[in-house]
């Protein structure tokens, strides 16, 4: 068994007790923190698998946004703790079955993983075959943006249809109204200072995770993320306010990137026969043009995500 | 010789290690929160400067080694917020004990 | 058993974890949480099938990466959309649960 081997044997049994923690703690907020903390330990996985990308999604979006999203609920449930609803795991019978079942399922994937065929399908070689077509240095965003490029353009919808979900859970008397409870800047306070202090330094470190995504580990989806928990930090210390729904520039910011996208994919008919495909000389040109927009979208969508529906008027 | 940036990282990181296991055993056994904020500072602060300092020696240029700097200021930063707010909500209003 | 097969193995575990979470627990917040934890552990398995098919000069199939990025952002948007109906139960009617009596 090489060091590796027994660092990567550790980090598992990690996970596993961080998640065993998160399932049996009596306390909401405690398994939250929990969930946190198993966000981070996967971004460490994802990294010993050899997958830099996912591992700065998973710690900006799987952990931090989430992790941060489901914090504020569980405070706003806390009266709920010690209600009957909140009553104990129901025991005998029932904890049997499903922990029976739950066993199956666990092993039946530790078969399928461990039966995995030998000589590995891959489809690394096709993908850097026509990498330099593209023009870009970092394979993950070769599939996102050019190979796989209309499940991004997709997925961009699905962030905007998921707002939608959420701005239309408010009640009617609200509808042109802020997200979210008013945070007030206490100008000595410290999170307003951390907030004044770290909010630039955050949208540079954003911008720069997007830019380098084209060569090296980044792209727009962990760049925006960082915008966004910039924003929203910025929105928790008080120092800007949620904005009204109903404002036409937020609706525009939030519409610009996919719009964007899809205007591109159609003129990929006229420039090189195809929905979203490229023409081989101004592939990364075009690529760039999508991406820059998209960001700015994705970035307002998740910090909108994590601002909730609509519940106050404006003003107040 | 090659062999002196790698026995510098070694000990220093090493180091840094033994202040991580310092904090939380801090975290563990100190009786109130107060006292395990003092705890975790030390991993924060000394821990991660020192495996800062280690990976120091493995950088490849000024850049690199100005980013690493640059991670440890930004989770001093984040720390010492984060341990304001803490200790602010577990002893509100200057309270004793 | 290679580095691949001991995180493919954890995120069978993971994803049983969750699913006994998801059953067991009665509060809705909880249920959320469990299912975070099952997504993470399918996401984990896909990122063994990439591990395994390093090639080319890379580290990893960069196909199911991009798949699992995608994945990421879906279910934090699922996510969000459950705790924002959960907190307009709440609202409404005072009690988090998905009992239906009363």
């Amino acid at each position: 068994m090489t060091l590796a081997m027994a660092f990567d044997i550790g980090l598992a049994l990690l996970v596993v007790g961080v998640a065993t923690w998160t399932i049996v703690a009596h306390n909401t907020f405690a398994a939250v923190v929990g969930f946190v903390a198993y966000g981070l330990l996967l971004a460490l996985v994802w990294v010993r698998l050899a997958a830099p990308d996912v591992a700065l999604t998973e710690a900006a979006l799987g952990s931090g946004l989430t992790g941060g999203l489901l914090l504020g609920a569980s405070t706003r449930l806390r009266r709920t703790e010690t209600s009957e609803d909140a009553a104990e795991l129901p025991a005998g019978a029932l904890r049997l079955t499903a922990v029976g079942l739950c066993t199956l399922v666990a092993a039946g994937l530790s078969a399928l993983v461990l039966l995995l065929p030998v000589p590995a399908a891959t489809l690394a070689p096709q993908a850097m075959a026509s990498i330099a077509a593209t023009g870009l240095g970092n394979p993950v965003t070769a599939v996102l943006m050019a190979y796989r490029a209309i499940d991004t353009l997709l997925e961009v919808v699905v962030l905007l249809l998921a707002l939608v979900g959420i701005w239309s859970l408010a009640p009617d008397r609200v509808w042109d109204s802020l997200p979210g409870p008013r945070h007030h800047a206490d100008s000595e306070g410290f999170l307003t200072f951390i907030a004044q202090l770290l909010v630039p330094v955050g949208i540079l470190v954003g911008i720069h995770i997007f830019w380098v995504g084209s060569d090296a580990p980044g792209g727009e989806f962990q760049g925006a993320t960082i915008l966004a928990a910039m924003w929203v930090l910025a929105m928790m210390a008080g120092l800007v306010d949620a904005p009204p729904v109903s404002r036409r520039w937020l609706r525009l910011v939030l519409v610009v990137g996919p719009a964007v996208f899809f205007a591109i994919g159609l003129a990929g008919f006229a420039m090189a026969g195809g929905f979203l495909a490229y023409p081989e000389s101004h592939a990364k040109m075009l690529i760039v043009a999508i991406e820059m927009p998209v960001t700015l979208s994705i970035a307002a969508a998740l910090a909108l995500l994590v601002a909730g529906p609509p519940e106050r008027a404006p003003g107040r | 010789m090659s062999l002196a940036p790698h026995t510098l990282t070694i000990l220093a990181i090493l180091a840094g290690a033994f202040f991580f296991m310092a904090g939380t055993i801090g975290l563990l056994r100190f009786p109130d929160p107060l006292s395990r904020l003092h705890a975790l500072t030390k991993a924060d602060n000394l821990g991660l400067g020192l495996v800062v300092l280690g990976l120091l020696f493995q950088a490849e240029g000024l850049l690199p080694a100005l980013k690493l700097v640059a991670i440890w200021l930004l989770v001093l930063l984040a720390g010492a917020t984060i341990t304001q707010l803490i200790a602010h909500a577990a002893r509100p209003n200057g309270s004793a004990g | 058993m290679t580095d691949a097969t001991v995180y493919g193995v954890c995120s069978a575990v993971l994803v049983g974890l969750g699913l006994f979470g998801l059953i067991m627990h009665p509060q809705p917040l909880r249920k959320i949480l469990a299912f975070n934890l099952i997504g993470g552990g399918i996401f984990l398995l896909f990122g063994v099938v990439a591990r395994r098919g390093a090639a080319a000069g890379l580290g990893g199939d960069p196909v199911p990466q991009a798949l699992v990025i995608t994945g990421l952002v879906v279910a934090f948007a699922a996510t969000a959309l459950t705790v924002a109906l959960l907190l307009r139960l709440f609202e409404e009617t005072g009690r988090a649960t998905l009992r239906s009596d009363g």
